[in-house]
């Protein structure tokens, strides 16, 4: 099956910013990568349901319950960049 | 050509719990920012997600609430997109299985009840806020963007409408009554002002007497339900005018600009065929078996509809029994009131009216005021014993409101009890009938408008206190 | 009495109680062995002698008091730098992460430390553990120490190489489609990937959510058992974390595997693999039929996709998993003029070429369009793969097959060629599909010196029965010994 991938539309979705050459040579990787991938498509599994998790098993909760929050300090001695107990990044274009 | 508006409202609720969805950092916006967080709720590497069961309890108390069904096994999944103000980049969200589905919420408008479908109501986090920063506040021209993740990972709560909304006016409605309920539930302050409440309204239009629904336009950033109206209303008429001239609307995002009263379009982030929502792996699925739920059901209060019911039956009228139920405080006293043996319609007025306007006027709550259910007794007895005339009954409400003393104390100390001792009264109407024996042989004679004079006169010689409807009897009765 | 820097676990505590040696001593021997080992070998990204020595020291007058907290107490033991460890830097072989120093521990390091546990320091990895070879590090590859040419596999292979090198008694890795059990055979070692749940996923970078487990590398079957023992067991702070007792390791060790029925995986065991690798797997089956075992061939057809399965599932997972990194609140920024720009700047410079390829492999998968012919498929697959094991553990105890195709390959090998690379996990994908669990014993040599590996696979929470069968293995099998490392002092 070829496979048709808009690599600068994945690689946007993705945020990495990605030149002309690295996204060929990705895409062509990817392509090879897909098509093995691909062989899933050849086994019937009409009715079969999707395995999310290894084990059958639901409901794990916690108590409604507060517990101690990090050191802000600490906290904003790993970022970038922080200001007046705030993480501070570039501006948004977005105007939301 | 004639339009018709489809409309559907998406509400997010922010839960009331003491800790997060999915850590137990506290859920407090007063807070220093970046002090409510941890390696969960911040997206440190490493970090696992665990759901808060009241939250959980919550949404089905919520869906429960507006007639829907609970499903028996729920998933929640990752929506994935970029944005700042959200730790991980993805949200822990649902998508196909919802913890609630397929109810209902029944809205009158202008006497005409419409049941509006929700389709579903689903569990999610919220983000961090972020604040921009730069000459005007406005984003186009932020410098910088300062993030406070706080909020980040509070239990949200989304509920999505059906488009079975047909009217700016149905839609604020529907938005009121959707919050009353929440409010009544407990489960979170809802506060429109604070954003603890949002909604966003879907809005397309489509020839009268049309099927297929036309592009809709999502609507954000409305902060009162006011604004909702309007916001749909200028929508409405928007997306007329390009109609009508021949152009296509476009399916995007719109927010509404409170002050020009209009909506702008936004620049499009990531359509919503591009958030690759697959089941978040780091969560088991949810099962609410029968016997949660129904333990859930058991801690239901009666919902504002079913109580507006029942005080019509306690005979409030249509009007002021749906804004009885719909005020904690308002309703406690009425029901108070009515079980010592007020009158209901008599009661529900003075609640929906004096009440109200006194707690509007000074700004306060009705619950905080000194007025009880037993007051509001005695007040109506007093009436009803032509002790009190109606006009008075309202003043020496509003004394009891301020915490004057109890309706007789304070009826006494302003000298508003009617004269209701016959003998007086009689006495009184005869001496003013002797001092203008010329007029009520007139009045005797047919002059019927003269009824006012004698009246008028029997209210001065007694200071007011008189029963006006008795006098008129005792008049009457010298007459024949 | 052997270099203190080669016991095994057992051995130490010995030394330990009886007085014969004491955790300083331990401890400053595998430092010795890193000091020697480290310039060649390249297995630690970070070592903390400090740490470590004031760990050594509190478990000395433990010990002295006659107080010691367990069977791990004094040892020391590598970690895998994509375990978060509170106040000492962790990377995960990532640029993005470079001098990142987290703020808690995970929940297996806090375990291992109330343990008494000391940490040598911070293994080396294939970036975010995607890899088989640990070249895939920003900070330079690990190589083998019973070839220096060659790879250590992967991606634990900072850890692999460290506890085969002598620079740490033990070790932890992460195993997402076999990055525990390919090291540990290309090292000589033990390794263990647990039953998905059994040992809590907190504090470990995740790769691929539904699939990655924590487990021992270590130079003995019985190490290994004791290890996941004291890493095993619920995490409130793990919402996939099973809820009951895990299973024992260490008790049916010695029990031999008579009467035990031990199924060929027919599929795992034949295209493909190396012959060297086949002869020694064919001998380790006849010894275990000598041993009174009921050898059974199977087929488990599912497991020929279980790759094109695991290269969906663990890039889609991924994908999403590694969107944290965006220089927003930690690690790497590279400068942009709105967020956006800082974000994709930051992610192009600080991800490696094969974590940018995983990445953007997942994203694919998962959008509009291809999420059913792709994940939504790879899901179905994997409840065929997990039925099929199913139907196998009715008729065996156990499943076996060779754990890598190959003994080591030379750095460079495979770098050019993601699909070869990714076929180095054909046999151990499939349980990390299926969250079985399943490990690797050594069980000789090849003709050029280099270790080969026989893997275990037992059913969910069938860990004693599977420590017991690799135990079995270990005394049937000859001494594969140290690598002999040529060393100068750095």
């Amino acid at each position: 099956m070829p496979i048709d991938i808009d690599i600068a539309h994945v690689a946007k979705l993705a945020r990495i910013e990605l030149s002309e050459q690295d996204m060929a040579s990705y895409r062509a990787q990817l392509g090879v990568i897909l098509d093995h991938a691909a062989k899933v498509q050849a086994l019937p599994t009409e009715g079969v349901q999707p395995t999310s998790h290894p084990l059958d098993m639901v409901n794990a909760f916690r108590d409604d319950v507060v517990t101690p929050s990090l050191d802000r300090d600490e906290v904003l001695s790993q970022a970038p960049d922080a200001t007046d107990g705030f993480f501070r990044v570039p501006p948004s274009l977005d105007n939301e | 050509m004639n339009w018709e508006p489809v409309i559907g409202i998406e509400v997010h609720v922010e839960l009331e719990t003491a800790s997060k969805m999915f850590c137990g950092c506290a859920v407090d916006f007063e807070a220093e920012p970046n002090t409510n967080v941890c390696p969960v709720c911040l997206g440190l590497p490493g970090a696992l997600p665990v759901p808060n069961r009241k939250a959980i309890e919550w949404i089905t108390k919520i869906g429960l609430a507006f007639n829907c069904s609970i499903s028996e096994r729920s998933q929640f999944h990752r929506k994935n997109y970029f944005y700042s103000d959200q730790p991980k980049n993805y949200q822990i969200s649902q998508f196909d299985v919802p913890v609630c589905h397929d109810g209902w919420l029944d809205v009158t408008v202008a006497g005409a009840t419409s049941r509006i479908r929700i389709n579903r109501a689903h569990m999610e986090e919220d983000t961090g806020k972020s604040i921009h920063v730069g000459d005007s506040g406005r984003i186009h021209s932020a410098t910088e963007t300062l993030l406070n993740f706080n909020r980040a990972g509070v239990p949200l709560v989304e509920i999505v409408s059906e488009a079975d909304i047909r009217s700016a006016a149905q839609a604020r409605a529907y938005a009121q009554d959707l919050r009353t309920v929440v409010t009544a539930l407990g489960v979170s302050d809802a506060k429109l002002e604070e954003g603890s409440i949002r909604f966003d309204a879907n809005v397309s239009i489509r020839p009268v007497g049309t099927e297929p629904f036309g592009t809709k336009v999502e609507v954000k950033n409305m902060n009162s339900f006011r604004s909702l109206e309007r916001a749909v209303d200028y929508e409405i008429r928007r997306q007329e005018g390009v109609l009508e001239s021949g152009g296509i609307v476009h399916q995007e995002t719109r927010h509404w600009d409170e002050g020009e009263g209009v909506t702008h379009s936004m620049r499009s982030k990531e359509g919503s065929s591009d958030y690759r929502y697959f089941p978040e792996p780091d969560l088991l699925p949810i099962e609410v078996t029968d016997e949660w739920r129904d333990e859930i059901a058991a801690t239901l209060p009666e919902m504002p509809a079913a109580r507006a019911l029942r005080y019509v039956a306690l005979g409030a009228d249509g009007d002021s029994a749906s804004s009885l139920a719909g005020s904690e405080a308002l309703a406690t006293l009425f029901e108070s009131a009515v079980e010592a043996g007020a009158p209901g319609n008599v009661v529900a007025n003075w609640l929906t009216g004096e009440v109200t306007a006194w707690s509007r006027r000074e700004s306060l709550d009705v619950a905080e005021s000194a007025l009880t259910g037993k007051h509001l007794r005695d007040l109506a007895a007093m009436v009803a014993a032509n002790s009190l005339s109606s006009t008075a009954a309202k003043e020496v409400l509003g004394y009891v409101l301020a915490g004057e003393g109890g309706p007789a104390e304070v009826a006494t100390a302003h000298d508003l009890v009617q004269i209701s001792d016959s003998g007086a009264l009689e006495e009184a109407v005869d001496e003013v009938i002797a001092d203008n024996a010329e007029q009520f042989a007139r009045l005797a004679g047919g002059e019927d408008k003269l009824i006012g004079f004698f009246v008028g006169l029997v209210m001065r010689v007694t200071g007011g206190k008189a029963d006006p409807r008795a006098v008129t009897e005792i008049l009457r009765s010298r007459i024949s | 009495m052997t270099e203190l820097s080669q016991l095994t676990l057992v051995e130490a505590a010995a030394a330990l109680r009886t007085g014969e040696c004491t955790s300083v001593a331990l401890t400053e021997s595998v430092l010795d062995r890193a000091s020697l080992t480290e310039a060649s070998v390249h297995a630690y990204l970070t070592i903390d002698r400090q740490g470590a020595m004031a760990a050594a020291e509190a478990s000395d007058r433990r010990i002295a008091a006659e107080k010691p907290i367990g069977p791990l107490d004094g040892l020391p033991i590598a970690l895998k730098d994509n375990m978060m460890t509170k106040g000492i830097e962790t990377t995960a072989s990532s640029k993005i992460l470079s001098g990142y120093i987290p703020p808690y521990d995970g929940t297996v390091v806090k375990l291992l430390r109330e343990a008494g546990a000391v940490f040598v320091g911070k293994t080396n990895l294939d970036e975010f553990a995607m890899g088989s070879s640990t070249e895939n590090s920003a900070y330079g590859p690990t190589r083998n120490p019973w070839n220096l040419d060659t790879v250590p596999g992967g991606s634990s292979g900072g850890s692999a190489a460290a506890v085969a090198a002598g620079s740490a008694l033990a070790g932890l890795g992460s195993d997402t489609g076999g990055s525990i059990r390919q090291p540990a055979a290309l090292c000589g070692l033990v390794g263990m990937k647990p039953t998905y749940g059994l040992v809590s996923r907190y504090g470990l970078i995740a790769f691929a959510s539904s699939l990655d487990q924590i487990g021992p590398l270590t130079r003995s079957v019985q190490d290994a058992a004791i290890l996941y023992e004291a890493i095993a067991g619920h995490d409130p702070h793990d919402a996939t974390s099973f809820p009951g007792p895990a299973p024992s390791g260490t008790e049916r060790l010695g029990a031999g595997v008579e009467g035990l029925r031990v199924g060929v995986v027919n599929e795992l065991s034949g295209e493909g693999i190396d012959d060297e690798v086949l002869v020694a797997f064919r001998t380790t089956i006849d010894r275990l039929a000598n041993a009174g075992a009921e050898v059974v061939d199977l087929s488990l057809p599912s497991t020929a996709t279980a790759l094109s399965a695991y290269y969906l599932i663990a890039p889609a997972e991924c994908s999403a998993n590694l969107a944290r990194f965006d220089g927003v609140r930690y690690g790497l920024r590279v400068d942009g003029s709105t967020v956006d720009e800082m974000m994709s700047l930051t992610r192009a410079e600080g991800f490696g070429s094969e974590v940018i390829r995983r990445i953007l492999l997942g994203t694919y998968a998962l959008s509009a369009g291809y999420y059913d012919a792709f994940y939504g498929q790879a899901q179905r697959v994997r409840t065929l793969i997990i039925q099929e094991f199913a139907t196998a553990y009715e008729q065996v105890d156990v499943l076996v097959s060779p754990t890598a195709p190959a003994p080591a390959f030379e750095l460079g090998a495979k770098t050019q060629d993601p699909l070869s690379m990714y076929m180095q996990d054909i046999c151990t994908i499939p349980s990390n599909l299926s969250g079985h669990p399943a490990m690797s014993v050594p069980v000789g040599l090849s003709a050029s010196g280099l270790p080969i590996g026989f893997q275990v696979m037992a059913p969910a929470l069938g860990e004693t029965v599977m420590f017991q069968v690799a135990a079995a293995i270990e005394a049937l099998s000859d001494d594969i010994g140290r690598p002999v490392l040529e060393v100068v002092a750095s």
